[in-house]
């Protein structure tokens, strides 16, 4: 871990790894949509039930992702390590992501299957709150300017958010089962067959490589991005060597 | 410690009765959504009555995260938080007086207003004292996890705005089960005991997790 927070460290074991990353997320999602493609369409919901290979992986991916944000606030808080909030940063729009692919392929399963595009269930209103908390989060990334400061401040409201969600959860469930008791109809039965599952976590598998590309590629764009800003502050002062100390104008 | 806080807690309604209107104006916010509403639904007085406890609650929830913007701006500003942050009582411990402070200024007159606005929207006793019990234990969360919206954006220049979106989708709970005891008041299905002693436990538990994270927030932004 350690060995790899230097920064160029971690951009040239990246610029190696990348390729093969991106490569392994191309194949295996192909196969697991392929699958999804062959798999039986089912006896009730017929070939709607193709949108599900894309709805589950995604909304495993936002709980994920947001759990990776923990243990990169975690990193960025106790161990001051230089790359968490690099990753943490890196991180947020690819959840709010994945969170509004959930979003929009479970509406549009819910056009077919329940007659509208959105129900205040309790799945989806959990799943809209967190969408929220994405954005709040990336808001504030761009609302502070020193990105050591916004890591913190991001880092301080991700571990908020993390004893949160879970509360948010149980109290959206219970008040879902007090307005409406249980009239929707819900995905799946207790089991569900072995033709349909296996491109699933193929699917679900393919998400997470994808997910691990794409962050790792967002990392590194960070890092550079930082470098930039650093270089062009760096040129600012050195083009006005007097405005930063006016105190040896007045001795002279 | 104890001459400490009331010191704190004494000067906190001092400085915030010396700007003028703060616990006026809030009161006054939440009066002019109360009096929006109708304008929005129409005087259908038998659907205010059934929707007065949801508006209530709404109304509440923004006038307390709205008027929480300057609880540590002004601190930072003039240097007071320095100050705090050097005291020999623990920070956690001077952000918990300093909301407690704030409770009580801008929350508890809207308590007590709160069933002067509900008879206007038509809700019966029960639903009245529904209404106004819930706001009285739910809104010190509400306060407690602003706090922390607070504390995150006290260097800001604009704070208010991206504070309220910080906080809103975290105070879910704390609506959910405030407005399901004010309706349990009122005669709703489902029983009074659940919504009335999980609120207690949001305020009870904010009260000790806010100001933890608040001044994790307050000491790391000065870094």
């Amino acid at each position: 871990m350690l060995k790899y927070a230097n920064p160029t460290a971690f951009l040239e074991l990246t610029a190696k790894l990348l390729p093969w990353l991106a490569l392994a997320s191309a194949l295996v999602l192909a196969i697991g949509l392929t699958g999804a493609f062959l798999a039986p369409p089912d006896y009730q919901q017929g070939d709607t039930i193709r949108i599900m290979y894309l709805h589950v992986p995604a909304a495993w991916l936002s709980m994920f992702v947001y759990l990776v944000m923990t243990s990169a606030a975690l990193g960025t808080l106790v161990w001051r390590h230089p790359l968490a909030d690099v990753a943490q940063k890196a991180a947020a729009p690819l959840g709010a992501g994945f969170t509004l692919i959930c979003l929009t392929t479970g509406s549009l399963w819910g056009r077919p299957e329940w007659g509208t595009y959105w129900v205040w269930d309790a799945r989806l209103t959990s799943e809209l709150v967190l969408f929220l908390i994405y954005l709040g989060l990336i808001a504030l990334w761009r609302t502070i300017e020193e990105p050591g400061r916004a890591a913190r401040a991001a880092a301080i409201l991700t571990l908020v958010g993390v004893v949160n969600i879970p509360i948010i959860k149980y109290s959206v469930d219970w008040w879902n089962t007090l307005h409406q008791p249980a009239s929707v109809f819900r995905l799946g039965g207790p089991t569900i067959a072995f033709s349909m599952l296996w491109p699933l976590l193929v699917s679900a598998l393919g998400f997470t490589l994808l997910f691990l590309t794409l962050h790792l590629m967002a990392m590194r764009n960070e890092i550079l991005r930082r470098r930039l800003r650093r270089m062009s502050l760096r040129i600012a002062a050195a083009e006005q060597p007097r405005a930063r100390s006016p105190g040896f104008e007045i001795v002279r | 410690m104890y001459a400490a806080s009331k010191a704190l807690f004494v000067r906190e309604l001092r400085v915030a009765g010396r700007i003028g209107g703060g616990a006026a104006t809030g009161v006054l916010f939440f009066f002019t959504l109360v009096t929006l509403t109708p304008f929005a639904i129409g005087p259908d007085l038998p659907l205010l009555a059934r929707i007065g406890p949801a508006v209530l609650w709404i109304a509440a929830l923004l006038a307390t995260l709205l008027g929480l913007d300057r609880l540590f701006q002004s601190d930072e500003e003039d240097g007071s938080l320095d100050l705090m942050l050097l005291a020999d009582a623990p920070l956690e411990w001077i952000v918990l007086v300093k909301c407690l402070a704030h409770w009580t200024l801008s929350c508890l007159p809207l308590v007590a207003a709160a069933p002067l606005f509900g008879a206007m929207l038509g809700l019966a006793p029960g639903a009245l004292a529904g209404v106004t019990i819930s706001l009285l234990i739910g809104t010190p969360a509400l306060t407690f996890l602003g706090a922390i919206g607070a504390a995150l954006t006290a260097t800001l220049r604009r704070g208010g705005l991206l504070s309220a979106v910080l906080i809103l989708p975290l105070c879910v709970p704390v609506l959910i089960f405030g407005v399901a005891s004010a309706q349990a008041f009122g005669g709703a299905p489902g029983g009074l005991a659940t919504p009335l002693l999980v609120s207690i436990a949001f305020s009870l538990a904010a009260g000790v997790g806010a100001p933890l994270a608040a001044s994790a927030a307050l000491r790391h932004l000065r870094e």
